[in-house]
């Protein structure tokens, strides 16, 4: 499937640049990988070390938050819009 | 020194900490719209948010996907870029956690001000190197509201 993945402001440098990238992929999980895959350094701001999804990283297929679908095993159809959006976190607490 | 240099008018800093006094002794946060160009980066307007972290709102705060999307749309709708976050520190210094790095992105302006007992102290600002390895100190540099901002 044919999918767009909205790159944020933040990590247009490490995706050419680009607003946007076009995919294949049968889920969420492919999405991100095949974007990584391609964009390498976009890698250590989307997961954990351990492979995991940063906690304050979101991803939306359309406006649907995938931790209410089936997370990165969530499918996705021709024409699907990924969306990567982050919580703001923080404070004083070491 | 890594260069980096964000502008900012006095009545800016001072709404800043105005959110910071208003709130403490919990932490405020906010988005900072303006611009980002050849000309360098301008903070020309504040939008306020509400800190969502009701467990530990003294030393945390958190702004929902929610509201960056509403931050990043009223950025757009004013033809601005959402350059950036604030949040206070309480009772604290103004520097970055390893909390604050571990979910930061790098690009982001993050301006923090020290309240200390209700009162404003300094005001910092950093950037979040490339390999998440620590942050950059951003100079603030005091503008004139309405001078080519």
């Amino acid at each position: 499937m044919a999918v767009k993945v909205m790159i944020p402001t933040p990590l247009r440098a490490y995706a050419g640049k680009q607003d946007s990238v076009h995919l294949q992929a049968g889920t969420v999980g492919e999405a991100l990988s095949a974007l990584t895959g391609q964009f390498a350094e976009l890698k250590r701001h989307l997961f954990t070390e351990d492979g995991r999804l940063r906690s304050f990283v979101n991803v939306y297929v359309n406006d649907e938050d995938i931790r209410y679908l089936q997370k990165d095993r969530t499918k996705v159809k021709e024409g699907d819009t990924i969306s990567i959006v982050p919580s703001i976190a923080g404070g004083s607490k070491f | 020194m890594s260069g980096f240099t964000l502008k900012i008018s006095e009545a800016l800093v001072r709404r800043i900490e105005a959110h910071g006094v208003e709130t403490f002794p919990y932490e405020c946060c906010g988005a900072l719209l303006g611009r980002d160009d050849e000309a360098g980066r301008v903070v020309t307007e504040l939008f306020a948010l509400s800190n969502h972290r009701e467990d530990s709102p003294r030393n945390r705060f958190e702004i929902t996907p929610e509201d960056v999307l509403l931050a990043e749309r009223t950025a757009r709708e004013k033809k601005m870029d959402l350059i950036g976050w604030y949040h206070s520190h309480p009772n604290a210094p103004a520097r970055p956690s390893e909390f604050d790095r571990e979910h930061a992105w790098p690009w982001y302006s993050y301006i923090i001000v020290s309240i200390r007992d209700g009162a404003p102290k300094e005001m910092t600002s950093w950037r979040l190197q490339d390999d998440r390895s620590a942050y950059d100190p951003e100079a603030i540099e005091s503008v004139a509201a309405g001078a080519g901002i």
